[in-house]
């Protein structure tokens, strides 16, 4: 199951357009983003300051997926379950034990963190479609988990448990919609500089290693099964964080909300925006989270078959996902500049 | 005492059912050394159009064999049409199709046929043997289907040319073409072989549960776990995998307490994983050691 | 100025007086979804995933707005009925839900489908004070105006039904053993629990078998029950499981005592499958006209129903109970907007919903009306019991409530 991934999709292709480098263009395009991301809460309808927010959320739990998947080449079919158990985590946190919601997020990431790492260890003997397979049967048990009898008193069973979204602290003329998505992406922010430092590391490097020849990678000294494992780890944790928050923005969890749908949602929305790409995840995350609606205005009695065909399109344009895609055209556009 | 017998016949009754799907699977996993998520849909799809041929008045063995001529046919032609394009593509990204495949097929027999439960015939009768429903006649019939196809499918592979060059595209697909093998036609070959061998499971297993657009879904996970705890690499191993799967499942659900019930698929499926860590190429599959 | 002219000012004068002063007699009132020519109505119903049978509830009532709107409206104002898919996921449902009230501007929510679905809209909706009406899911939960008073429920609840077979137990079968055959989840706890509390400790459940959705098949859970040495088997499951249910009970050689859901008694969509000599002998609850069962073949409602199902969505399933519920709830719908005359505000809306009194609908069971109240926010109580007699349901007993409150 390996896959031929350039371990240099991080960086900017090389070349300029209009005499400035690509590189500065990359740089000048990220601040805009981050400029217009600030600002459009303000400008837009309260739902769809809500339908970004989850859009980044789940753009948190792929970029979980893709550091298992995409860096450390360990195909993962199962992140349903530790997004939710993060956000059950945050749930009975805020519902049980009156805990603010921002110190749910760490405990959610602790929480999975742990679970990811025992997980992983036992998966390490298991390859390719056989980790799948655990990993599934991880996804497919988690609903069943979650409504079972012995874990009632906190899960609320199939009832689910309701939760209230935080309003705006120090009194900001925020309404609950906005200051949500702040949050969001303050902890979006801090997730993926963290991602981004990972993956310039020693560490980032080693896990790459692994993925692109294990024995190649353990003949020069790396320890592969701590690796793998820690990179579950924390895998499991960037997922977990994303469904505390997910959490809190629907205000609501029930075993139905984490079914194996989920996983292959994330799968989906991990592949889209291409394997081994952190920015990629934010065009997954928005992919997974406004295709289908726009699938189920074309057609609602053919919704998924629509939505089946755009990704087949997709696929079919854009074989490396998105990431891989953009690179290729800034990379056109700057050979033809030259 | 009788209960534990009638768990495990029912458990090899409901077995027999993974086990038939399994095979497809397998067939499939022989081909292109991926899982087909689709493979259920596609049963589910063929299983439609053999009962709307019996609608239209064909009888059930004209349907049968129309059905499974049509799911080779398009088999071939679903691989040649949406996988070829992209076999330089990365693997996730061929997973990717599958899961759209999914989408469409499921989508489109909900839209065709709507979404009610119909029932369909079986050929074998719903005669109950052994006396006091121990085992129906149509249960037994399924496994004799079963166990057939796999006959058929090992003669094919061990004992064909046709066979054995599938066998060589999939294990080595550089050498195959240097030894003249067509493997992109090999590959739809197996694509054509598992939709069929998937268009006799779906035929097998709607009788018991019931034609619906969703009726393979869950199937499917347990069809999987058996093929996946008896080897992806050996068609026999795959089929005991859905026997025991099945067996497993319905004494874990009836003999554990307390939790037994509520979570047999999770019992099931933690037993395949812990067996996937003792032996992780399945019980009965080989041992694949690549040269470095 | 001349004289004409000066009277006319006068008149002009008086007049504008006139209408500035007049009393709110014919004034209409406006909330957000609703002006002189249309009302807008929102719905979420899952229309793909594992719940996907259910969509033709939503598919039967945008046919039936169709009918409204052809046939000139409510109160002249056509009906603009807004349908969402929420695949059955909470998440995706909340999604809709404020997509519904905040971009779409819904007057109101209309049947959404799912007990853990409309848990996750129902505090956001009485927050933002829109109505959640007639929610399509039978849990007992809805019928709650102290807590939610903007939330009602529509059909009898799973916990009412349950209460009726119970009677109807301790009754006629007082010795009996109980099995329970459910699903793991909110519908099938519900009717457990109605069952157990009516009951009362007075009979012996032997068994309580669950089983999920993800089961291929119930046979094992059926052989379960059989072997607790139950006589009785409630059959909590929904139509697939619970045809599956009645074949194993037959091919077992067992003959208990056969309650079964009213969820899943479909002559068309359980019966016929399950096979009509298997389902002899079973025992269920209705409330509605089976469209399937020959005893409405004459029936004027029934033809009525039928002509509507033939122009306005010849597409739909004539042999499955969805479509007369999604068309009965339709029609409660429509009573309620005729009762709101041009006072459509979302609070009054609520209110004429909390005023049903004596509705008749005909596809209804003869003799059974809609009555809701301030403190009754439960439309539909009566049911009453039937025998399967091999080919059709045959009513028995009087119409019975079950009345139990959230």
């Amino acid at each position: 199951m390996k896959q031929p991934l350039k371990s240099d999709l991080m960086q900017a292709p090389a070349g300029t357009v209009a005499g400035l480098s690509i590189k500065t263009w990359s740089r000048a395009a990220v601040i805009a983003g981050v400029f217009l991301a600030l600002l459009l809460p303000l400008a837009i309808k309260d739902f769809l300051v809500f339908q970004l927010t989850l859009a980044l959320i789940y753009a948190v739990a792929i970029l979980g997926l893709n550091l298992l998947t995409g860096f450390n080449g360990q195909f993962s079919l199962g992140h349903s379950a530790f997004y939710g158990i993060g956000a059950y985590t945050a749930a009975i946190l805020m519902d049980q034990a009156d805990v603010a919601y921002y110190w749910t997020l760490p405990a959610a990431g602790a929480a999975c963190f742990i679970v990811g790492f025992l997980f992983g260890l036992p998966a390490l003997r298991l390859e390719g479609l056989y980790l799948a397979l655990a990993t599934f049967a991880l996804a497919i048990a988690m609903p069943q988990l979650l409504k079972s009898t012995p874990l009632e008193p906190w899960t609320g069973g199939v009832q689910g448990i309701v939760i209230l979204k935080p309003d705006a602290p120090f009194g900001l003329p925020l309404n609950s919609d906005q200051w949500l998505y702040y949050f969001t992406i303050l902890t979006a922010a801090l997730m993926y500089a963290g991602a981004v430092n990972l993956a310039r590391s020693r560490t980032g490097r080693a896990i790459m290693a692994i993925r692109d020849n294990p024995i190649a990678a353990s003949a020069m000294g790396v320890d592969v099964a701590l690796y793998k494992s820690l990179t579950f780890g924390v895998s499991a944790l960037y997922t977990g964080v994303a469904g505390a928050l997910g959490a809190i923005a629907v205000q609501f969890v029930a075993p139905d909300s984490f079914t194996f749908n989920l996983a292959i949602a994330l799968f989906v929305g991990l592949v889209i925006g291409g394997v081994g790409s952190i920015p990629g995840t934010l065009l997954g995350g928005l992919f997974i989270l406004f295709v289908p609606n726009i699938a189920e205005e074309v057609s609602k009695g053919l919704a998924q078959a629509v939505y089946g065909v755009i990704l087949i399109a997709v696929i079919y344009l854009m074989p490396s996902g998105a990431a891989g895609f953009i690179r290729l055209i800034v990379g056109r556009i700057a050979r033809s500049w030259t | 005492m009788d209960l534990f017998l009638h768990q495990v016949l029912a458990g090899v009754a409901t077995g027999s059912i993974y086990a038939c799907l399994a095979l497809a699977i397998v067939m499939i996993y022989q081909t292109i050394n991926h899982l087909n998520f689709a493979q259920g849909e596609m049963a589910m799809f063929s299983t439609f159009i053999a009962w709307q041929l019996m609608q239209w008045g064909a009888p059930y063995w004209l349907a049968f064999a129309g059905t499974a001529a049509f799911s080779f046919a398009a088999g071939i032609t679903i691989e040649r049409v949406l996988f070829r394009p992209i076999h330089n593509a990365p693997v996730l990204s061929h997973v990717v199709v599958f899961i759209a495949l999914f989408a469409i097929l499921n989508s489109l027999a909900g839209f065709i046929w709507d979404y009610n439960v119909k029932s369909f015939p079986t050929p074998f009768g719903s005669r109950s043997l052994f006396g006091d429903g121990l085992m129906s006649s149509h249960d037994a019939g399924m496994m004799g289907v079963t166990l057939a196809m796999l006959v058929l499918v090992y003669v094919f592979f061990r004992h064909t040319r046709i066979g054995l060059a599938m066998r060589a595209a999939a294990a080595n697909p550089q050498s195959a073409r240097l030894s003249g093998i067509r493997v992109g036609w090999m590959i739809a070959l197996g694509w054509g072989m598992a939709a069929a061998i998937g268009a006799v499971a779906g035929v097998m297993i709607a009788p018991v549960v019931f034609l619906d657009p969703n009726m393979m879904n869950s199937i499917l996970v347990y069809g999987f776990a058996g093929a996946v705890v008896g080897g992806l690499t050996s068609p026999g191993g795959a089929v005991l995998g859905g026997f025991a799967v099945g067996v497993i499942e319905n004494l874990a659900g009836t003999f554990i307490p307390y939790v037994g019930r509520e979570l047999k698929l999770t019992i099931a499926l933690f037993i395949i994983v812990v067996v996937l860590t003792v032996k992780p190429s399945g019980l009965f599959g080989r041992t694949v050691v690549t040269r470095v | 100025m001349r004289n004409d002219q000066h009277w006319m000012t006068v008149a002009l004068a008086l007049a504008i007086a006139a209408v500035a002063v007049s009393p709110a007699v014919a004034q209409k009132k406006y909330d957000p979804g609703a002006n002189d020519s249309e009302i807008k109505i929102g719905n979420i119903m899952p229309y793909s995933g594992p719940a996907s049978a259910y969509g033709e509830i939503g598919k039967t009532q945008a046919a039936y707005f169709r009918k409204v709107n052809a046939e000139g409206g409510v109160n002249g104002r056509k009906i603009n009925f807004i349908s969402y898919d929420d695949g059955y996921s909470p998440p995706k449902t909340v999604e809709q839900a404020r997509k519904l009230v905040e971009s779409d501007e819904v007057l109101l929510i209309f049947q959404s489908l799912g007990t853990a679905h409309n848990t996750a809209i129902q505090r956001y909706m009485n927050a933002k004070k829109v109505p959640q009406l007639f929610v399509a899911t039978g849990a007992t939960k809805w019928n709650d105006p102290q807590h939610f008073s903007w939330t009602m429920g529509w059909q009898p609840s799973y916990q009412s039904e349950a209460r009726i077979y119970a009677e109807y137990l301790l009754k006629n079968h007082a010795q009996g053993k109980i099995g329970v055959l459910y699903q793991n989840d909110d519908y099938g706890k519900d009717y457990l629990k109605g069952l157990k509390d009516g009951l009362n400790g007075k009979m012996r459940v032997v068994a309580e078998v669950p089983y999920e959705t993800t089961d291929p098949t119930v046979d094992s859970q059926v052989i379960n029950v059989k072997a607790s040495g139950a006589d009785i088997i409630f059959n909590v499951a929904t139509p697939k499981f619970a045809a599956q249910a009645i074949k194993k009970i037959v091919e077992l050689g067992w003959n208990p005592l056969h309650l079964l859901n009213n969820v899943s008694n479909s002559v068309g969509s359980v019966l016929k499958p399950a096979g009509f000599d298997n389902a002899k002998g079973v025992l269920s609850t209705a409330y509605l006209k089976d469209p399937t069962d020959p005893t409405w073949k004459d029936d004027p409602a029934y033809k009525k129903w039928s002509a509507f199902m033939d122009k306005y969505y010849p597409d739909g399933d004539k042999t499955s109970t969805f479509t007369v519920y999604g068309y009965l709830a339709a029609q409660t719908l429509v009573a309620v907007l005729k009762q709101s005359g041009d006072n459509l505000t979302r609070e009054n809306v609520m209110k004429q919903a909390a005023s049903l009194k004596n509705l008749e609908l005909d596809m209804l069971l003869p003799g059974s009306r809609i009555n809701t109240g301030p403190n009754d926010f439960a439309p539909i109580k009566q049911m009453q019991m039937e025998r399967f007699n091999g080919e059709r349901w045959e009513l028995f007993g009087p119409l019975m409530s079950g009345d139990v409150g959230g």
